[in-house]
């Protein structure tokens, strides 16, 4: 056991001493793992990314949330199916609430009702197109996650009278109000004019998805006056995170219990969770790893090859060293570490140099694409060392072991 | 050179020497060698019986072809015999496996080569401990001895040098220290002096009458009359045959 410590702490000796010496070769040597290592890990780093970017904006509108839709949030094939459904009412959200307060106990705890229309909103010569407009009640500041930047959400007051009141986006109030505060002041949505009482934090946007920053809240009856409460209406039902498949269950049978339908008739409405916009993103996350995956396997194995090349040209250089150690009582185990770790140093040195180049490409990255967060965990940096020391272990096996059976008579002649 | 800490006896107590002093180092008898070289056979080795007692300063003469280096090969234990007995210190070496041998090389034989086969980008220092890394010695004790060594053939002051910084004859030095550091039984020097001009010949020659004068055991091989003189017995061969023992 001691032998073997000492030998490993030669051969560590030797193996750097031989890369010190022979620097451009193990470079050039090293060049495909580099390449490896960079693609496996900045893939990595994309998923990561990907997924961390999701999750900070669905966080935002609560991922507790149910949605009670006419549409399911995914591609349809039969198209007339759910296009003959009757259109939801925001008065479910009531008699939502009332069989909550009559069960206390049970998965569900609020239900709001919030109705969606496209906007342009105003402030004297600024204009903003196609903002998503929503008209709902003070309880989606209990549903949702977005803190606010300043002033405050509507209350129950100003939602029964409907009042022109109005809760801007961090985007929206940027651009509306680029040098005062928004708050106290008016803007003009069509026909109606509203007092702007608050404004929600930023909460960042990702690849497209949906966030409170480009958004404007106003109370459902001030909705009412200025758009038609048709088909976009939904329902957003809080329940216990911990019981979500029960909640949902629950919320379905209640849904058929306000709609009166018979048993034997299917849902005409659909229940969704943030969990399917989730699962949209899967594809493509799929398609990063399998390109990062391919450059990487291509990379290690011309990596590997290099290594094993180079591996074989260091075992013919000191076949008399190897001839020497042997003479002096090395033994096969030996000279078989000795270049297993002169070739794990050389892949484990790229490794090292591949993620640090990573590294420096992911926050390059995150400087252009802000709203792209990167993730660099500890995990991928461990993934990318080990699976570096792999390839030398295994590309420099054959030529260790090669030498590690050599005759040490032959070897001592060898010229 | 006076004599300092890395004296033979400081190996006494070892059980080599337990056996009786007469018991010969190494014992050979009736060995032979076969080469196949493609569809030729050759007899490197047709038989050769010797005894080896410890404290013998021994050379091993004989032309090329003579099976001299063959010969050299099986004391050190390099190589094996096809055929025939061979005892060292009373351990059979004829069927020992691979690292057997590497562990018999490295406690009782030390090597001084031709050409000096020292570790290039290794210090003098370096050179000398690797035997007693192979040995499994811990480094306080490996470099005390290492250092003793090297102070022992007068290269106290050269530790830190690369062979690249050392003369021929000190690069030969280094090498006997390296051979003696892991006390062997026995020295066993090919061509020693190939490699270097008569007068430093000489000097490593008089290291080694200063050896055998503090009781190892050397064995020479040689082509040269002049070298071999030095040793107390010779030991000539011709076609893979001793022909003469004295």
């Amino acid at each position: 056991m001691r032998i073997l410590l000492y030998e490993l702490t030669e051969a560590l000796r030797i193996a750097l001493a031989q890369i010190r010496a022979n620097k451009t070769r193990s470079a050039l040597t090293a060049l495909g793992v580099v390449i490896g290592i960079v693609s496996v890990t900045l893939m990595g780093t994309a998923i990561l990314g990907i997924d961390a970017g999701v999750d900070r904006s669905l966080a935002g509108f609560g991922d507790d949330v149910l949605y009670v839709t006419k549409w399911p949030w995914r591609e349809v094939d039969d198209w007339w199916t759910y296009r003959n459904r009757p259109r939801l009412k925001t008065d479910h959200a009531r008699q939502i609430n009332d069989w909550i307060a009559a069960h206390p106990e049970g998965p569900l705890r609020l239900a709001v009702p919030a109705a969606t229309a496209s906007a342009a909103v105003i402030r004297g010569e600024l204009r903003l197109d196609n903002i998503h407009t929503l008209g709902t009640t003070p309880g989606l500041a209990r549903i949702s996650r977005a803190d606010m930047a300043a002033g405050r959400f509507f209350n129950e007051v100003e939602a029964r009278g409907g009042r022109n009141v109005i809760v801007i986006g961090f985007d929206v109030a940027d651009a509306l109000f680029p040098d005062a505060s928004p708050v106290g002041r008016t803007v003009r949505i069509r026909t109606q004019r509203y007092t702007v009482i608050g404004v929600t934090a930023r909460q960042g946007s990702f690849l497209g998805l949906f966030s409170w920053d480009s958004m404007v809240i106003m109370p459902l009856n001030a909705f009412r006056r200025n758009f038609w409460v048709g088909n976009n209406v939904q329902l957003r039902v809080q329940a216990d995170g911990a019981r979500m498949d029960e909640a949902r269950e629950e919320l379905r049978g209640l849904m058929r219990r306000l709609r009166r339908l018979p048993l034997e008739k299917r849902d005409d409405f659909e229940i969704n969770e943030q969990k399917v916009i989730r699962e949209q993103l899967d594809p493509i996350k799929r398609g990063v790893a399998l390109a990062g995956l391919a450059i990487t396997g291509l990379a290690l194995f011309v990596g590997a090859i290099g290594i094993m090349n180079i591996t074989y040209v260091s075992v013919k250089e000191r076949t008399r060293e190897i001839g020497t150690r042997k003479a002096l009582g090395a033994r096969r185990r030996t000279i078989l570490l000795q270049f297993l770790i002169e070739a794990a140093g050389i892949s484990l040195a790229g490794g090292l140099a591949g993620v640090l180049i990573a590294w420096v490409c992911a926050l390059g990255a995150a400087l252009l694409v802000p709203a792209f967060p990167p993730v660099f965990s500890f995990g991928l940096l461990a993934a990318g060392l080990a699976v570096s020391i792999a390839a030398g272990v295994v590309s420099g096996f054959a030529p260790a072991w090669s030498a590690s059976k050599l005759d040490p008579v032959v070897a001592l002649r060898y010229e | 050179m006076p004599f300092s800490t890395s004296s033979p006896p400081a190996s006494a107590g070892s059980p080599r020497l337990l056996r009786p002093p007469g018991a010969p180092v190494i014992e050979i008898e009736g060995v032979t060698k076969l080469y196949r070289m493609g569809a030729e056979t050759i007899h490197a080795l047709r038989g050769v019986s010797l005894k080896i007692h410890r404290n013998e300063y021994l050379a091993i003469m004989g032309p090329s072809g003579s099976g001299k280096s063959t010969l050299m090969n099986m004391l050190g234990c390099l190589d094996t015999p096809t055929a025939g007995l061979y005892e060292f210190t009373g351990k059979n070496v004829a069927g020992m496996d691979d690292d057997e041998l590497a562990a018999i090389r490295n406690q009782e034989i030390g090597f001084v080569f031709q050409t000096f086969n020292l570790l290039p980008r290794s210090t003098a220092l370096h050179n000398v401990e690797l035997p007693l890394i192979y040995a499994g010695v811990p480094r306080p004790a490996r470099l005390e001895r290492a250092r003793a060594a090297l102070g022992h053939v007068g290269l106290a002051d050269r530790m830190a040098h690369r062979p690249n910084e050392l003369s021929g004859g000190q690069r030969q030095r280094v090498a006997i220290a390296r051979a003696l550091v892991n006390r062997p039984s026995i020295i066993l020097a090919d061509e020693p002096t190939g490699n270097l001009d008569t007068r430093t010949g000489e000097e490593i020659m008089a290291l080694f009458e200063e050896l055998y004068g503090q009781g190892h055991t050397l064995i020479v091989v040689t082509h040269e009359e002049d070298i071999a003189r030095h040793a107390r017995r010779i030991v000539r061969l011709r076609d893979g045959l001793i022909e003469a023992d004295a």
